[in-house]
């Protein structure tokens, strides 16, 4: 065993700007220059997505990387699967690396599921000769049999994602980097892919992983590093990285708006808990029954939405992962607003939770992410953490009389 | 699946017999199968011996350090063998490109052969019989056409390879690959548009009887040639264009200029003297005279040609460079 991966020194500035207006045009460039600007923008405009990152990660080892939105995780995964020159320093990575940033890439939507299968799959690293022996197998993976030779464009989002994850599933690669993958498809999709990922890290290939999910990444990932601002945070064992994080990160409040991660038919969304009485809680006992009120609007007509809420201990355990449509209930209608509510009774062990959020249906993934944390208190009489996993309400009986074995005429 | 041993099964014998480590034992394999009998042997044999091995930890094919490293140094370097181990995918990009070309379309490849088609048909009544431009002893219609030919696989290769990267830019952002094959795969589907455009002026110049001569064996140089050219303009272009956009509207142009400036409705004896030499600078006037040269026996390229040649070797050059260069910024503003 060695090092798979060393970062040293990495760094990569961004200049602002660049993001949002992706390119400038020959005029803009043209007058800067005119104006006695030099092209490179000023310090003020730059932003360093990575910043004296210095690494080393073991082969065949599984690293999480954690950390707020624009801390600089993808651009880091970008940088060692080779998309993205780091602006200082560098990244060695030894054997191949196969980047997963998202399934699907370079899907041809007048192509055949069959040419898009080759297509994918060189993209993916194969050989030609590779894909025609793994073909059957990946479309026996993707069920898609029937339609191997309809244009992908007659595809069902669903059909889509199949077809597409069977491909990159049958890649092999050293070092495989996984950027978010599972923020798109049903949760059926999403336990095929954490399925598919656990494999290849048991078979002693090296494992990136990124995701907002951090249960998924204690899951699976026996190491973590926290990125901050560009900067590694903390790197060791996931469980402590990701208790760490999580302490520091998430919002522990009442209500939370999750509105600027919402997308597609979404407008709003918000989060609240709720104890027994309706009054809004962020630190319940554990012998308190919670509400969790979902409210949000939609701004296109939904069919068949569903929404589940999880709450996950610090271990990435999900201790409650309730589906609305577990109770036969699946909210259809026009664009509006609806509030959901989830009557929970008291059951929490005393300890940190993270609450999740999903909503979509059976094609789409609307939203999904662990949006606030929820702190439950032990009772007094509580004499430590001695606990299961669960601590329901209970009642104990006791009894006492004459012994049984007595021979009492 | 692969299994492990049969993983550090391949390196041992691609490193011997091929230079890419990407290989799978099976590949190695099937290439067994397909090799005569004594080249099978001694890789069996091969096989046989690592197999025999117990399986220790990670097969050494991992042990290739891949490195990723803020550029340094002003000049760029291209690494060829890293560019052989990626042919596939060239070929599955110029694939696609040629399929999704003329899915969905009635007449499909026809269209390659009707757009030249009628454009000769409009140059030869407007400019040969009307404007009365001479064409070099040859019936006008077959002059027009075989510099139309060429043209057309230049003129639509440009268009094809200046938008290659833009177009694929989710494999750009998304995928690592060397990303000089984008432009370079675009210069391959042209070919086959080229290759049917061949056989109509064919059947034309059976119809004008007009025979080639023994010319005719230089034709895959001139098909060379004009494929670097549009290589050379095509870098400059693809890579400015993930930068400025403004690569698209001005090209609309740029042909049309560069259609004028080479002999394609007129013949480049008009142009005399040594003017000729400045005339050179476009390469496609070259090209094209050395194309209708090999294919209908007109006037052969004379000493100008060295100065397209020149002219050829600094754009690619150039243009290599240029692309090398851009090709370090293209993930983040493409």
């Amino acid at each position: 065993m060695g090092a798979a991966i060393i970062a040293d020194g990495l760094g990569k500035r961004y200049r602002l700007g660049e993001g949002i207006h992706a390119y400038l045009t020959l005029r803009e460039t043209v007058a800067r220059r005119l104006r006695g600007r030099a092209i490179e923008a000023p310090r003020a405009d730059e932003i360093w997505a990575l910043r004296d990152v210095n690494l080393e990660i073991e082969e065949g080892d599984s690293v999480g990387i954690i950390g707020r939105n624009g801390a600089g995780k993808t651009t880091f995964l970008k940088t060692v699967a080779r998309i993205v020159r780091p602006t200082v320093g560098g990244v060695r990575v030894r054997g191949r690396v196969g980047a997963l940033l998202e399934v699907g890439t370079g899907f041809h939507p007048e192509l055949t599921g069959r040419e898009n299968v080759y297509l994918n799959g060189v993209i993916l690293g194969l050989s030609r000769r590779q894909v025609r022996r793994r073909f059957d197998d990946i479309v026996e993976f993707a069920g898609v049999e029937r339609f191997l030779d309809t244009p992908l464009k007659r595809y069902s989002s669903g059909m889509y994602l199949r077809l597409a994850f069977a491909v990159a599933a049958h890649v092999e690669p050293d070092v495989l980097v996984v950027d978010e993958v599972l923020a798109v498809g049903d949760a059926e999709f999403q336990r095929r892919c954490l399925g598919r990922i656990g494999e290849l890290r048991q078979e002693g290939r090296t494992v990136l992983f990124v995701s907002h999910d951090t249960g998924a990444v204690g899951q699976l990932c026996r190491r973590a590093v926290w990125l901050d601002e560009g900067r590694v945070r903390r790197v060791g064992p996931a469980q402590a990285v990701i208790d760490e994080y999580l302490r520091a990160s998430l919002p522990q409040s009442t209500r939370v708006d999750a509105v600027g991660q919402a997308a597609g038919s979404l407008g709003a969304l918000a989060i609240g808990v709720l104890d027994g009485a309706g009054a809004p809680v962020d630190s319940p006992r554990r012998d308190q029954p919670l509400t969790f009120e979902i409210d949000f609007t939609t701004r296109e007509p939904v069919r068949g939405l569903d929404l589940a809420v999880y709450v996950a201990d610090t271990r990435g355990i999900r201790v409650v992962n309730e589906n609305l449509s577990d109770a036969g209930e699946t909210i259809s209608g026009p664009p509006q607003r609806y509030v959901v509510r989830l009557m929970l009774p008291s059951l929490l062990a005393a300890g940190e939770y993270t609450v999740g959020l999903w909503v979509g249906n059976d094609d789409v993934r609307l939203f999904h992410g662990d949006v606030l944390r929820l702190s439950v208190l032990p009772l007094p009489e509580d004499r430590d953490h001695r606990y299961g996993l669960v601590r329901p309400t209970v009642r104990w009986e006791l009894e006492t009389g004459s012994a049984r074995g007595d021979d009492s005429p | 699946m692969q299994t492990r041993p049969s993983a550090s099964i391949h390196f041992a014998v691609c490193r011997a017999r091929w230079p890419s480590p990407i290989e799978s034992a099976q590949d190695v394999l099937d290439r067994a199968f397909a090799a005569p009998a004594d080249v099978r042997r001694s890789l069996m044999a091969d096989i046989a011996q690592e197999s025999s091995r117990p399986p220790t930890g990670r097969p050494e094919a991992r042990d290739r350090w891949v490195e990723n490293r803020a550029p340094s140094g002003w000049l760029p370097t291209l690494d060829l063998r890293e560019l052989w181990s990626f042919r596939e995918l060239a070929v599955v990009l110029a694939g696609r490109d040629l399929r999704v070309r003329y899915k969905q379309t009635l007449l499909g490849v026809a269209w390659a052969v009707l757009q030249p088609l009628v454009a000769a048909a409009i140059f030869t009544i407007v400019l040969g019989r009307l404007a009365g431009v001479p064409s070099d002893g040859l019936p006008y219609a077959v002059f027009v056409y075989s510099g139309l030919v060429i043209w057309t696989y230049f003129a639509s290769g440009l268009e094809g390879v200046s938008q290659s990267l833009v177009r694929d830019r989710d494999l750009v952002t998304r995928t690592y690959f060397p990303r000089i094959l984008a432009p370079g795969a675009g210069t391959i589907p042209g070919l086959v548009d080229l290759a049917v455009s061949l056989v109509v002026l064919g059947v034309m110049m059976v119809a004008y009887e007009v025979s080639p001569g023994a010319e005719l064996l230089l034709l895959p140089v001139w098909v060379l040639a004009a494929m670097l050219v549009l290589l050379g303009a095509g870098l400059w272009l693809s890579a400015l264009n993930v930068r400025y956009r403004d690569v698209r509207h001005t090209l609309t142009f740029l042909v049309q200029v560069w259609f004028f400036a080479s002999p394609v409705v007129y013949p480049s004896s008009l142009v005399e003297g040594s003017w000729t030499y400045v005339y050179a600078l476009n390469p496609m006037v070259t090209v094209i005279d050395g194309f209708r040269w090999s294919v209908v026996g007109a006037q052969a390229p004379g000493a100008p040609a060295l100065v397209s040649l020149g002219v050829t070797v600094v754009l690619f050059v150039s243009g290599v460079v240029y692309f090398l260069r851009a090709e370090r910024r293209f993930a983040d503003v493409i």
